[in-house]
């Protein structure tokens, strides 16, 4: 008995010594401070990043750019000081080499400077604050989605196009909603009879519904990510809105978190966005195939955009050689291109994408599945309205 | 301003007001008989909502999660009072205070760990998920028809109980002086766990309301206790009637503020002032009316202790 577990104990010291052996021969670990909104009204959102930002180290064999990945997660809970506390945990701490996940513009610009002047990349997987995009932008920064008033220019276009004289709109009043309707504004040449901001995370629209029945718009633009998307557009329906006036959303408020919550009422609803299901292009259909695979449901554009920081991520390196400290090698690579779950993706000099933005409609499938199908394209090779005004090389 | 607008204003407020009496009547009366500061009392708001939709989604009847929530958090504040309210009944306010907070994290954690963070999905009965037409030209959400008539029916029932039965002379009485009370055979104790009781099955009702109109997600009940509370401080504490009142003055105050006032700032200001002052100002329109009330009547509308 004794003897057996002498050799138990050698076995095991054996193992371990083997293996710290090997690990001061390796390469070191890649650590990712991921913070992101994981409860709440916005847990959907981050979730997916999260959940195909792992999906795509996976599929790069648990490294990214040669190294192996370590993930560290917090949930911001959607509150700036909670982020805060949380990113500089990640900085003095865990020491982690890159800073990703944020869903929301607030929460970004609440610890975008802590991030910037600890010499750490911030990469965006979503929030795209017009703030970093024209003045403030910053070598540190860099958005794989798009800049917060892109989708929403999209459907001003798309407003402007369909003949939509009169529009009311409405966003949460917070840095991406003031975004949001700016970018609307900018592409719309109809008129805009009421613009209505509401507070972040308000879930009952009763108030506003009665405005836009009173208005009598010949469409309503509403940006609502979330939870608080789920709730305007039910409400919506339920006010009997939808056959009395059209309704435009941004891709956030029509993707598949939102359409499993509300179903059939989103039928026909026109949105914008610059990923969709069907791209055809062999990244995307690995991603989207294996996304339902491991997870159980539709990838949205957020899981999207989580896949597609991990590749920019592993892009980036590879042209370092994984040596981080190559800060302006490692963002002009990123800059200069790299294969996404949307084809090649490049960027403008404030590290925000030139990309395509393209129309899809909510539809029901002979089967009875709702999804959102891609109808045409509304931008090709657009930029941020900002990029003027950063002064990066 | 049309007339319809204004109109369906008021019923969206008169709904909201109507759910907030039913969170607020439940605290009022804790408040008022046993001197407790119940802050768990949005915590049992949430559970009647995560009953409601976890047992609609078994059942596949909305109304069936409705009933089976309201009897599973009555019974969940039967054990909360026999557990843990009844040691901090003598206690001074701040005990009560940290004792009811932790209630909160205590339940929020453990809704958490049995639902998980992401939201649960409750929706409105099918049958009701269209508008009806009240008036020419005004359509209202059957949903939210059904939710105002709930309210009404209860508070009527809630008045009729508390000022034509024995009972609910008792809860008056315990109310106003709770030692008189006691020392003329009230049996205050008992009294005070039934009140609790209903009072969380109240609040059961009004989660289980509001889960389609909002969402039911961790920490949806504090969002609504800071309001409860700011209802049953404009009515005076311990008063059912002030509660009533006071709920309905912040369900209308805060819908006519979020409605009307970037409207009202549109003339007054330039749009990019109004746009940013309009959403801001109504956010703490309600607490300036509590602030001028209490400058009026620092008891409250409806004062109960002498």
């Amino acid at each position: 008995m004794r003897s057996r577990w002498a050799v138990g104990v050698v076995v095991v010291l054996a193992v371990s010594l083997l293996a710290s052996g090997m690990a001061g021969g390796q390469a070191r670990t890649l650590r990712i401070g991921f913070v992101s909104t994981l409860s709440g009204g916005g847990a959907a959102l981050g979730q997916d990043v999260l959940d195909a930002f792992q999906l795509a180290v996976r599929h790069l064999g648990g490294r990214l750019g040669g190294l192996p990945v370590e993930v560290l997660t917090a949930d911001d809970q959607l509150n700036p000081d909670v982020a805060r506390a949380a990113v500089e945990r990640f900085l003095r701490r865990d020491r982690v080499d890159l800073v990703t996940g944020i869903i929301f513009s607030n929460v970004l610009l609440a610890v975008g400077d802590l991030v910037f002047s600890s010499g750490v990349f911030y990469i965006s997987p979503n929030a795209g604050p017009s703030e970093y995009a024209g003045e403030q932008c910053n070598l540190h920064f860099l958005n794989v989605a798009w800049q917060n008033d892109n989708m929403h220019e999209a459907m001003g276009h798309y407003a402007t196009l369909k003949n939509y004289e009169t529009a009311f709109i409405l966003a949460p009043n917070y840095p991406a909603g003031r975004d949001a309707l700016a970018g609307f504004k900018r592409f719309y040449k109809g008129r805009v009879v009421s613009e209505v901001y509401t507070r972040l995370g308000q879930l009952d629209y009763s108030a506003e519904i009665a405005q836009i029945r009173a208005a009598r718009p010949r469409a309503v633009y509403a940006f609502y990510p979330g939870a608080m998307g789920v709730n305007f557009i039910k409400q919506y329906a339920e006010a009997g809105l939808m056959q009395q006036v059209q309704l435009l959303v941004p891709g956030f408020s029509a993707d598949a978190d939102v359409i499993r919550a509300v179903g059939k009422p989103m039928v026909g609803v026109f949105n914008s966005s610059h990923w969709a299901l069907e791209l055809f292009n062999p990244i995307n259909r690995r991603f989207v195939e294996d996304f339902r695979r491991s997870y159980g449901r539709v990838p949205t554009l957020y899981a999207a955009q989580g896949y597609d920081t991990a590749l920019a991520i592993d892009h980036g390196l590879r042209a370092v050689a994984g040596d981080l400290g190559r800060k302006a090698d490692f963002r002009k690579a990123i800059l200069s291109g790299f294969d996404s779950t949307r084809g090649r993706v490049r960027f403008s000099k404030n590290g925000y994408p030139i990309q395509d933005y393209y129309l899809r409609q909510v539809v029901e499938l002979p089967n009875g599945e709702i999804v959102n199908r891609l109808r045409g394209t509304i931008f090709r090779n657009h930029a941020d309205a900002y990029v003027e005004k950063c002064r990066l090389p | 301003m049309p007339v319809s607008l204004v109109l369906e204003q008021l019923l969206n407020g008169l709904q909201f007001g109507l759910m907030l009496f039913l969170l607020s009547a439940g605290l009022t009366l804790v408040l008022g008989m046993m001197d407790v500061v119940n802050l768990a009392q949005g915590s049992l708001y949430m559970l009647g909502a995560y009953f409601a939709a976890t047992l609609a989604a078994a059942s596949g009847s909305f109304w069936a999660g409705l009933a089976g929530a309201v009897l599973a958090t009555a019974l969940v504040a039967l054990l909360l009072e026999v557990s843990v309210l009844r040691r901090v009944y003598g206690a001074d306010h701040l005990t009560q205070v940290l004792a009811t907070f932790a209630l909160i994290l205590v339940f929020n954690e453990a809704v958490r760990a049995i639902w998980g963070p992401q939201a649960l999905l409750l929706s409105v009965p099918p049958e009701l998920a269209r508008p009806v037409t009240i008036l020419p030209g005004l359509s209202y959400s059957a949903y939210r028809l059904t939710v105002i008539g709930a309210g009404v029916v209860l508070a009527v029932g809630m008045f009729l109980f508390i000022h034509r039965t024995r009972v609910g002379m008792w809860v008056r009485a315990g109310a106003s002086n709770r030692r008189m009370a006691q020392a003329m055979g009230v049996p205050i104790r008992r009294v005070f766990t039934g009140v609790f009781v209903t009072g969380a099955a109240l609040s059961a009702v009004a989660g289980a309301l509001l889960g389609p109109i909002f969402a039911v997600q961790v920490g949806m009940g504090e969002d609504v206790l800071i309001l409860a509370f700011v209802a049953i401080v404009i009515g005076g504490i311990g008063s059912v009637k002030g509660s009533l009142v006071g709920s309905l003055l912040v369900g209308v105050v805060d819908t006519a503020g979020r409605a009307f006032l970037p409207s009202v700032f549109g003339l007054l200001f330039a749009p990019e002032v109004a746009s940013n002052l309009g959403p801001t100002v109504a956010s703490v329109l309600i607490y300036l009316l509590m602030a001028v009330v209490l400058f009026v009547r620092p008891q409250g509308l409806f004062p109960v202790h002498g």
